[in-house]
């Protein structure tokens, strides 16, 4: 077994000079994390991302700035709302948490709310094991509700710190991750796109809490069934969830393990590849060129590099970037010229059911069109 | 995607310009639809910034909320609304004609044809995208279960009073628009997306600005180019020279132009309700004034583009001819319509949070229904996708080669002529398999008898086994003769009615039993700071 | 350990049987849910069920989901009494029923319910039984693959009887709605659900039963089988390891084929594994590799040897299957099969070849080859039925790179507030399985 620490080091140093001299590693967040998943295949993603790359700022060096943004509105609502959640010592966020996910317990008319501020993420990370500790070992029989708690995963070598909106110890000594969104729950339903991705986040939290729970020992129970917490229809009331997160957590700890394979990524890299952004757009391209992508439309709503790489996927021809089920009939054919040119019947094996249901495809096509110009 | 889909695509991409996904118009276009633009604040639900609604493509209504945040002037612009589109729709209501349907007399259990009204025609809302459509139905959810003061002196918060039944139009609306093939309401960016196949992916076909680039690229740009230009051209400001088709806004225009608008606008109200004196008060009046109208340009500038895009993407779309079987779907949409205001005029409650379970069933079992339909009419009224079908082997069109007379055995012999059709077509025929042909717009039914020599030959046996007439020797025209070019589907063309379920009232023990006494439904809960 | 030498599989089976038995005929509940895993004696069970209600008086109605499905069940019951009246309420389609049932004496046929009124038992399709009307509802009911069954059909259904009990198989295909249903997800009796789900999230304290063996699935099969797809829901082999085996009077000519052939019969799977490709749906090489698998098991003259008789059976067209995701897929191999001379092996959908049982089964991977991994490849029904309809082996033909195609696969599902999660996980499934194949892999070589 080679020794960890150093390969560990050896391949931190590595990333180091991947993202540039002096360029501070941009911290990867619950959220970040979480979009992993999005694209899993995309090895560009993995180490831009692994390397802490700020990949807006690497889109905007390269020209193609990304169309991310957050509206102010958004922003202050979210907050105003969590603060409401959070009013008077969490009480109404406890009772949601009691009602919801343990009805059989204690109500928590009273609860301790630890105060876990400290210097350094470092610190409060120590900090909040050392709350969610004490919250379990001494704290059997009450309620403890930990306010922005901070936790470390680790992260293909690096940790990386995590932010939870809160974290709650139940009487019986069971952790729970709640998340708090501004997006309403409309009659008991919510969107479904949004619900995901905030079911992925928390898995990512939860993932992070199993890593502390299991220093102790007894190591505490962390539910798989998260809060999440959303204004009640048109109003600014709190109201809850429960959402099973164990597929997700499942998917997730399946694609953080697999991160290792960044120093694979790095060790195919040619010398000298570097993303800063102080680089010239010629240099930077090359460099991103250096590392394949996978790129899909989806990568629109979900990587800042996104739109770069679609404009390599289209001067490339590449169909994929009409969609990722377009591929699915196409067999070995993967791009715009070579699909067209087997339809035409100028390329492509016959013998090759791609090749000869496209060839049928244009012809009945041809056959249609022809019928509406008569 | 299908093959054809994807070939169609692939074009585009090279010749620059959007290919026909169609050849004729799958969805019926009003002569007079009502255009509506919305805009919605980020982060609220249900909390409208603005719209541009009418008609008239020339002069739009603007309805503009200032301060979106704040219940009263919501409530103006939602009663603005209702002012626009409640006459819109009941121009449509009055004008009737006689129609029959099948009812179930109570007394006797008996199917029975009942003569009731028709609206001769329905309104159709038009939106820009899909979004629009969830806005819509956001929007009648919001209003609906509202209370006007005529309805309940104690309400806290009293709508004005046709607010509630716009939000009951607009949930029909809303609800409709999930009926595959229904024309009520409409996103303009999906019924595009169902005519022409662009050079980009679906997703970005949500995108109006980007489709219709692709569609009608200005002279001198391929789609390509267009359509990058709509997505992310901005202006010296940073603002997209394009603006969302909505509801939702950029957030570059929140941030560095909505908000410090709407904060000048707080300002000029503060100072107003502070205002000492009259004369002072006027002068405040007028500062408020020039905010607001500030805002209401803003609003005016982000939806102006859009409502002049949806225009032409109708323009575009009613160059194409009405398919044969759309008329047979939007009488669908007028019964629709019809049962709605029948609905309102009786006085019946809005339609509830949460269908039960014999409604939700219902609907269900009536979407399969029209999503069948919708399937079988469309390929037969267009053969782009009748195309697709024979691609995928559930069609086939050939030339008759043979015709062999024979008869069923029994007592009544009956006319079971035997075609041989010969296809290049694979259509995937099971033993004694059904198809079906059109025959004077009605579907004649055969049975696959088997091949004439190897699959590759491609000759097909099929017997003929109905809509020859009663007597023994098949009338005129029924059988087909040889030299006839046929096309046969697999799929049926017609839908039978479903199974009829339980009324609600006898839902059974499995499903929860009778829901009960109907209690109206209460009014949202509220929030209680003034400002939302 | 000595739980597992106790443990009984004809025993435990049977004692799952009387419990359920007791439940539907003597307790107070309106209904009795049956799990039921591949090969746990459903149909027995069934069967049984039918007899011993129409012994005990009591009026019973049959609901099953397909044709195939109700005339199977009403020759069971027809073999195993042949003096029992039953009514086969069929449609008013042309051979809206088996010609078999033409020569059973005691079994009326009849479009109208009403022409079946008062034998003991009448046996339809959901669809059928959902036009009948009746003014007085049938003592019990039997509703077989309820996990099939929509919830809509349920409803429909539900008025014609006092008392019911639903068998079915939870790890099968789901059923499904061909336009979108979200706006009821999380009700409890959305429509597009299965039946099962809304009647238990309705009726939460109705007995539920697990048949606890799998009487077909050989001791190497049922374990991965169980793990994989009844995580929750264990179930055991009915027969150990040794109690049965595959022998090959032609001994392996050291090629893909029978080396895979080999391995299956040694261990009950084999993997022939492609090299690796994108390929169109009908790969043609994938496809010609499952025709020759076929050929070779029928040409090496095969014996099976199983607890149901002591003399080695030969393993004949009949007892052989293919299992593939889609139609096309089927179709092809049947043309490859015709062009070797193979004419009479079942070729068919997992959705139908759900229920059926073969010695040997030979399947192409529903991945295999595909740029892309869809929610419908990662079903895990579908590849929990292409994996459980073998007795002895079950060979699986796949193009290499299917672990990476699912680990590249993009997890972004939307998550509807109140709805069940389904478990297991197709993906991970998916997984569970590759891993175990990857331990039998046998590398293509003609």
């Amino acid at each position: 077994m080679p020794p960890p620490r150093t390969r560990g080091t050896a391949l931190r140093q590595r990333l180091a000079e991947l993202r540039g001299p002096d360029v501070q590693a941009k911290a990867l967040d619950a959220r970040a994390l979480a979009a992993l998943a999005a694209n899993p295949g995309c090895r560009r993603r993995a180490i831009l991302d692994g390397a802490g790359v700020n990949k807006a700022a690497l889109a905007g060096a390269l020209g193609s700035p990304s169309a991310f943004g957050q509206s102010q509105f958004a922003l202050t609502r979210g907050n105003a709302f969590e603060a409401k959640v959070k009013a008077d010592g969490g009480a109404e966020l406890l009772r949601l948490v009691h009602e919801r996910l343990d009805p059989g317990a204690e109500p928590p008319n009273s609860a301790s709310v630890p105060d876990l501020t400290a210097s350094g993420p470092e610190g409060r990370t120590a900090r909040t094991a050392l709350a969610l500790r004490e919250a379990t070992e001494q704290g059997r029989g009450t309620w403890t509700l930990l306010d922005h708690p901070m936790l470390a995963l680790d992260v293909a070598g690096s940790p990386a710190f995590l932010e939870p909106d809160a974290v709650v110890v139940h009487p019986d000594g069971g952790w729970t991750v709640v998340e708090i969104k501004s997006f309403p729950m409309l009659d008991g339903s919510a969107d479904p796109a949004k619900v995901g991705a905030a079911a992925r986040q928390a898995a990512v939290y939860v993932l992070a809490l199993e890593e502390v729970a299991a220093r102790l020992d007894p190591a505490p129970r962390v539910r798989h069934r998260v809060l999440l917490v959303c204004p009640k229809d048109f109003s600014n009331l709190p109201t809850a969830s429960a959402v099973d997160v164990r597929k997700q957590r499942a998917v997730t700890s399946r694609q953080l393990a697999r991160l290792t394979r960044i120093q694979d990524i790095a060790d195919a890299l040619p010398e000298g590849v570097c993303f800063s952004p102080e680089l010239p757009a010629e240099q930077l391209t090359a460099s991103v060129e250096a590392v394949p992508a996978v790129y899909a439309p989806e990568c629109l709503a979900a990587c800042e590099l996104a739109f770069h790489c679609r404009d390599r996927a289209r001067a490339d021809g590449a169909v994929t970037a009409l969609g990722r089920s377009v591929r699915a009939e196409l067999g070995g054919l993967t791009t715009v010229e070579g699909v067209l040119a087997a339809a035409r019947g100028e390329a492509g094996d016959p013998e090759d059911p791609a090749v000869a249901a496209l060839r049928r495809a244009a012809l009945l096509r041809t056959e249609a069109l022809g019928a509406m110009c008569r | 995607m299908s093959l054809i889909a994807t070939l169609a695509r692939l074009e585009a991409v090279t010749t620059g310009r959007a290919q026909p996904a169609a050849t004729v118009r799958h969805r019926r276009l009003s002569d007079r639809p009502l255009v509506f633009v919305p805009l919605t604040t980020a982060g609220e639900a249900g909390a409208p910034l603005g719209a541009l609604v009418g008609t008239d493509r020339d002069a739009p209504r603007l309805l503009v909320v200032p301060q979106p945040r704040d219940r009263d002037l919501r409530f103006a612009f939602l009663a603005e609304l209702a002012d626009v589109v409640l006459p819109y729709i009941d121009s449509y209501a009055d004008v009737v004609e006689a129609a029959e349907r099948g009812e179930t007399d109570p007394g006797t259990g008996r199917r029975v044809k009942v003569e009731v009204e028709l609206c001769a025609d329905a309104p159709q809302l038009i939106v820009p995208s899909r979004a629009g459509v969830d806005f819509v139905r956001l929007l009648g959810r919001s209003m609906r279960f509202r209370r006007t003061a005529e309805q309940d002196p104690e309400t806290p918060y009293p709508a004005p009073p046709r607010v509630p039944l716009l939000g009951r139009w607009l949930t029909h609306f809303g609800e409709r628009a999930r009926v595959p093939g229904s024309s009520l309401l409409l996103a303009l960016t999906e019924v595009l997306g169902r005519h022409w196949a662009t050079g980009q992916s679906g997703l970005e076909d949500q995108h109006l600005g980007a489709l219709l680039a692709w569609i009608a690229p200005p002279d001198g740009a391929t789609g390509a180019e267009a359509a990058l230009r709509a997505e992310l051209a901005r202006d010296a400001d940073g603002q997209l020279w394009c603006p969302p088709a909505g509801p939702a806004t950029d957030p570059a225009f929140d941030n560095k132009l909505l908000a410090p608008a709407i904060e000048r606008y707080n300002g000029a109200r503060t100072a107003l309700a502070a205002a000492e004196d009259g004369l002072e008060a006027d002068d405040r009046l007028g500062a408020l004034t020039t905010a607001e109208r500030e805002i209401h340009e803003l609003v005016r500038s982000r939806t102006l583009p859009t409502w002049q895009r949806v225009w032409e993407g109708l323009d575009l779309l009613r160059a194409l001819p009405e398919g044969a079987h759309v008329e047979e779907r939007w009488t669908r949409d007028r019964w629709s319509f019809t049962g709605h205001r029948d609905r309102v005029v009786a006085g019946e409650p809005p339609q509830p949070r949460r269908d039960d379970a014999v409604t939700a069933a219902n609907k269900l079992a009536t979407r399969e229904r029209e999503q069948a339909r919708l399937d079988a009419q469309e390929a037969l009224d267009d053969p782009l996708v009748m195309a697709g079908r024979r691609l995928a082997g559930e069609a086939f069109t050939g030339e008759v080669v043979d015709v062999v007379m024979t008869y069923s055995e029994g007592k009544r012999p009956s006319p079971r002529p035997l075609v041989t059709v010969r296809t290049d077509d694979r259509p995937y025929l099971g033993e004694r398999a059904k198809v079906f042909r059109s025959l004077g717009g009605k579907p004649q039914a055969a049975e696959f008898a088997g091949r004439d020599g190897t699959e590759d030959e491609g000759l097909l046996v099929l017997r003929i086994v109905d809509r020859m007439g009663r007597g023994k020797e098949p009338e005129r025209g029924s059988v087909p003769e040889k030299g006839d070019l046929l096309c046969f589907t697999l799929f049926e063309h017609e839908q039978r009615g479903g199974a009829k379920l339980p009324d609600p009232e006898e839902t059974p023990w499995t499903h929860g039993g009778p829901p009960g006494e109907r209690t109206p439904e209460a009014p949202d809960s509220l929030t209680q700071e003034d400002v939302l | 350990m000595t739980t597992e030498a106790v443990f009984d599989p004809g025993t435990a089976a049977g004692r799952a049987t009387d419990a359920i038995l007791r439940d539907t005929l003597h307790g107070t509940a309106r209904g009795v849910v049956v799990d039921s895993p591949p090969g746990a004696g459903k149909s027995t069970l069934v069967v049984r069920a039918a007899l011993e209600l129409a012994d005990a008086g009591r009026s019973l109605m049959v609901v099953a989901q397909t044709n195939a499905q109700v005339d199977d069940l009403v020759l069971r019951l027809a073999e195993k009494n042949p003096g029992l009246p039953v009514g086969r309420l069929h449609s008013s389609d042309t051979d809206p029923y088996d010609k078999a049932l033409e020569s059973l004496a005691n079994v009326k046929k009849s479009a109208k319910a009403a022409e079946l009124a008062g034998l003991p038992v009448v046996i339809s399709t959901a669809a059928k039984w959902a036009h009948v009307k009746v003014d007085e509802p049938w003592r019990h009911a039997i509703v077989d693959e309820a996990y099939q069954m929509r919830s809509d059909g349920l409803l429909a259904v539900a008025g014609l009887f006092e008392r019911a009990l639903f068998v079915g198989d939870p790890g099968q295909l789901d059923p499904f709605a061909i336009v979108g249903s979200e706006q009821w997800a999380g009700l409890s009796y959305d429509p597009s659900a299965s039946a099962v789900t809304t009647l238990l999230a309705h009726n939460p304290e109705l007995p539920q039963h697990r048949l606890p063996v799998s009487w077909r699935l050989p001791a190497s099969a049922a374990p991965l089988v169980s793990d994989a797809f009844y995580p929750y829901t264990p179930f055991r082999s009915g027969t150990d390891h040794g109690d049965r085996r595959l022998s090959f009077a032609v001994p392996s000519d050291g090629s893909g084929p029978d080396r895979v052939i080999d391995e299956a019969a040694e261990s009950g799977w084999g993997l022939l594994e492609l090299p690796a490709r994108h390929t169109p749906r009908t790969d043609p090489e994938a496809v010609r590799a499952v025709a020759t698998v076929v050929r070779r098991l029928l040409d090496r003259g095969g014996a099976a040897t199983s607890e149901r008789s002591p003399d080695p059976s030969p393993l004949t067209a009949d007892r052989v299957a293919v299992g593939t995701a889609h139609r096309d897929q089927a179709a092809a191999v049947r043309a490859a099969l015709a062009e070797l001379g193979v004419t009479d092996v079942t070729v068919d959908t997992a959705n139908r070849l759900q229920g059926m049982e073969f010695d040997v089964t030979v399947i192409l991977h529903p991945l295999s080859g595909r740029p892309d991994a869809t929610a419908f490849h990662l079903e895990t029904g579908r590849l929990c039925v292409l994996a459980s309809r073998h007795r002895h082996a079950c060979v699986v033909v796949c193009r290499a790179g299917v672990g990476d195609l699912l680990d590249d696969y993009p997890s972004t599902e939307p998550v509807q507030l109140g709805t069940l999660v389904k478990f297991p996980d197709g993906w991970e499934a998916n997984h569970a399985v590759l891993a175990h194949l990857g331990e039998h892999r046998v590398p293509w070589k003609p």
